[in-house]
């Protein structure tokens, strides 16, 4: 069997999200940069799942501009076998991202597509569930547990009234939690091996898929500053704050 | 038990300007050479701090086309003011009665971390493998002693050093020659300053601490190009430090403070000084309704050749600020680190080839222009032992009148950690309350740095004497640690010493300023630390 997984290349979760005074979008010169955190989850998955023997096969790919790459051999360096570029200097809407993937689902022929279940930085949550449908594949989103059986997938999925376990058939689209594993380290030896694993690379422009953007951005801005707490003495005063200034008791 | 090992002609650690250098410079002598460089830091330049007012000198010699290529060094100083500073008021110094080594007009204002990204592109084109996110935590020795190579940290331990299911084993990088970059007080350099008595018959360094700020401000505001320093307020005449304000690209500002760690009071911190200088009326219009961007602090090199250790061992370099090769008086390192990268790369080179000892690394620093540059400036920083008035007059006779050929050397008498004065003689000093626009807390500046450490691993800032903080170092000295740390690492909770390590930016201060040694700082779990941006 065959695993196709999606990493897209984000601000690193660490770093302070700068706004462009003209609310044009936010600053990434000089920032750094890193994989999605459930992406990371995703490949891991995969790799675990190549360890016990029942996938013979990871494919990593990106999509985006050049330094992409550097998601695609962090993949390779863990354990993926092959990677896919597919160069885009623009932004492309989930929509469009979907329409690639299934491109290359379609070339591929993979079992599985595994993807975060968002990526962080436009937190769309979509690309997964639109790439199912496009496919008209089962999906088992916001996994947590991966139990892989002849044909089919038991997924526990993290959903708001608790855990929801799911059972579905092959081939299928997962996107992963950051519950599912923890992402191990590339070693050295691993991080130069990467370096020669095979890397096919694309131009989204050549895909054949329509990759205009839907939506129009009208503008980004700073969440609202919070305003400063305030501390109680005592209880009681806590109380009567609660029904008397933010009356919600 | 051994590990895994992997073998190269020259591993360097440390991806600053000086490792760079020499990793470049070697490729271009003998392209066939297999060089690696370990670097800490989630990304090169990630933990690169610095003013920076950049001389081209060293750059010149190593790439002599780069003002054909797109780097980033694009911002010509174009003017410059030097102030002096009491509370209220503003004396500016005359341009041309300053030090000939105080002149800018022929620098650039850079980000040092941007010119190493730069950098660092350059050498992987050469075939240089940078390894990022690998801190070398081991130095290895051969039988007879000499340096074998070094060991990358195990990853994935936790608290209490357990293995954890992501564990992976360090490995050992082994070489001909093995170059240590890591900066001011690198912490494989100082074990092999004392392993190998480096510094036997020098003066004991001098540090300084570093902070430092980018600012967007208006148009009104920014005069780019314009390099501007301060001496005086807020620190007292015996308080060696300064201020810089830089005007680079982009309309922002690079302001920071320097603070010699020599100080003595311990109720100084070097944070709220720096916080606090901002408000004074000459500076504050300077930045009033601007935006600060980035925060960031490092310990930096003050002692000049007096306190410059021998540069080579048996299998090894020390190059740039891990020896401290800083030049003071210019307030610059980056020109002296690279040359020391270029004449170190020469000498490996030879040493390699021509089995020449490594000793004439030293010998080529020491004909350099580097070195000639730190002799003329090595009385400036003793002489503010004196106070800053004196030291005033003493460097004008001794860099405008005699350009730094006095026919004496002076001494740095102390280790700064020996120079703090007891709480009880001292005075207490009352910092303002910050105000959220033009002065901030610890908390939301190391907010900025972006600073992280994966929570569940051994605390890297370990303690000698768990006990000392309380039982000595609070009672005698009010445990400074709480103010000489700029982001807050040190606290004392409910008369317990607490050691948040995760918010830790690598500035090594508390390594070189705890009065009794009790903290040495070591490399944590790779890609930790802070996330520095185009400081």
């Amino acid at each position: 069997m065959k695993i196709l997984v999606a990493v897209k290349r984000v601000i690193d979760y660490n770093v302070q999200i700068r706004v462009k005074e003209d609310g044009s979008g936010v600053h990434t010169d000089n920032v750094k940069m890193s994989t999605n955190p459930p992406d990371d989850n995703a490949v891991e998955e995969s790799v675990k799942l190549k360890e016990s023997g029942k996938i013979k096969e990871i494919v990593a790919i990106s999509i985006g501009e050049d330094k992409a790459q550097e998601s695609i051999r962090k993949a390779l360096a863990v354990g993926a076998d092959k990677g896919i570029h597919v160069k885009s200097d623009s932004y492309i809407e989930p929509l469009g991202i979907a329409k690639i993937l299934k491109k290359i689902v379609e070339k591929e022929k993979p079992d599985m597509v595994f993807l975060g279940k968002q990526a962080i930085d436009d937190d769309c949550n979509q690309t997964g569930q639109m790439l199912a449908a496009m496919l008209n594949w089962p999906q088992a989103t916001f996994s947590s547990k991966l139990n892989i059986k002849e044909k089919s997938l038991e997924v526990v999925r993290e959903i708001d009234e608790g855990l929801e376990t799911l059972e579905i058939n092959l081939p299928a689209i997962v996107t992963c939690d950051l519950r599912l594993n923890e992402p191990r380290f590339a070693s050295l030896p691993n991080i130069m091996k990467a370096k020669k694993k095979p890397m096919e690379q694309l131009n989204a422009k050549d895909i054949g898929v329509d990759l205009s953007n839907r939506i129009e951005q009208l503008k980004v801005e700073e969440p609202p500053k919070r305003k400063a707490g305030i501390k109680v003495a005592s209880v009681a005063e806590l109380v009567s704050k609660l029904k008397n200034e933010a009356k919600v008791i | 038990m051994s590990r895994e090992a992997m073998e190269y002609d020259v591993v360097i650690v440390g991806a600053g300007p000086a490792g760079l250098t020499t990793a470049i410079k070697l490729k271009q002598l003998d392209p066939s050479l297999n060089v690696c460089i370990l670097e800490k830091g989630s990304e090169v330049g990630a933990h690169i701090l610095s003013g920076n007012v950049f001389e081209t000198k060293a750059l010149d010699e190593l790439l002599p086309n780069w003002r054909n290529e797109n780097t980033p060094i694009k911002t010509k100083v174009s003017k410059e003011k030097f102030l002096f500073l009491s509370k209220n008021s503003s004396l500016s110094w005359p341009t041309w009665l300053l030090p000939t080594v105080q002149k800018n007009h022929k620098n650039y204002i850079i980000s040092l971390a941007n010119l190493c990204r730069w950098l660092a592109e350059q050498a992987e084109k050469l075939g240089v493998e940078i390894f990022p996110g690998f801190p070398a935590s081991e130095v290895l020795y051969n039988d007879d002693d000499s340096v074998k190579g070094v060991a990358t940290l195990d990853m994935g331990l936790d608290k209490e050093g357990n293995k954890k299911d992501t564990y992976q084993e360090g490995m050992e990088l082994h070489a001909k020659v093995t170059v240590f970059s890591e900066g001011c007080r690198g912490h494989l350099g100082k074990q092999l300053i004392k392993k190998f008595n480096l510094d036997e018959g020098k003066n004991p360094q001098q540090y300084g601490i570093g902070l430092k700020e980018i600012w967007e401000v208006s148009e009104q505001q920014h005069q780019e190009g314009l390099v501007m320093h301060t001496a005086g307020w807020p620190l007292d005449s015996k308080t060696y430090g300064g201020s810089f304000i830089y005007h680079a690209e982009n309309r922002q500002i690079y302001l920071g403070y320097v603070i010699g760690l020599d100080y003595q009071n311990p109720y100084l911190s070097p944070f709220d000084e720096f916080q606090r200088f901002k408000t004074h009326p000459s500076i504050r219009k300077m930045f009033e309704g601007g935006k600060r961007i980035s925060f960031g602090a490092r310990a930096l090199i003050e002692g000049g050749i007096q306190s410059l250790p021998k540069m080579y061992m048996p299998g090894a370099l020390l190059i740039g600020c891990d020896a401290g090769t800083l030049n003071m008086p210019k307030i610059k390192g980056s020109h002296t680190a690279m040359k020391s990268g270029i004449v170190a790369a020469e000498a490996i080179v030879e040493n390699i080839k021509n089995k020449a000892d490594l000793s004439i690394y030293e010998k080529k620093f020491k004909d350099s222009w580097a070195y000639k540059e730190l002799y003329s400036a090595r009385n400036v920083k003793p002489s503010f032992s004196w106070g800053l008035i004196l030291g005033i007059i003493f460097t004008g006779i001794d860099q405008i009148l005699f350009r730094g050929r006095m026919p004496f050397t002076l001494k740095h008498k102390h280790a700064d950690h020996e120079a703090l004065k007891p709480a009880s003689q001292m005075p207490k000093i009352e910092y303002p309350k910050p105000d959220g626009k033009l002065t901030f807390d610890k908390t939301s500046s190391v907010y900025l740095t972006g600073t992280n450490h994966a929570e569940n691993q051994p605390v890297h800032l370990r303690l000698k004497d768990p006990n000392l903080p309380i039982n000595y170092t609070l009672k005698e000295y009010d445990e400074p640690a709480q103010r000489y740390c700029p982001v807050g690492v040190y606290e004392i909770q409910k008369e317990k010493f607490v050691i948040n390590s995760q918010n830790c930016i690598h500035c090594k201060t508390c390594d070189i300023k705890e009065p009794s040694q009790n903290i040495t700082w070591v490399a944590p779990e790779g890609g930790g630390g802070p996330k520095y941006g185009n400081m």
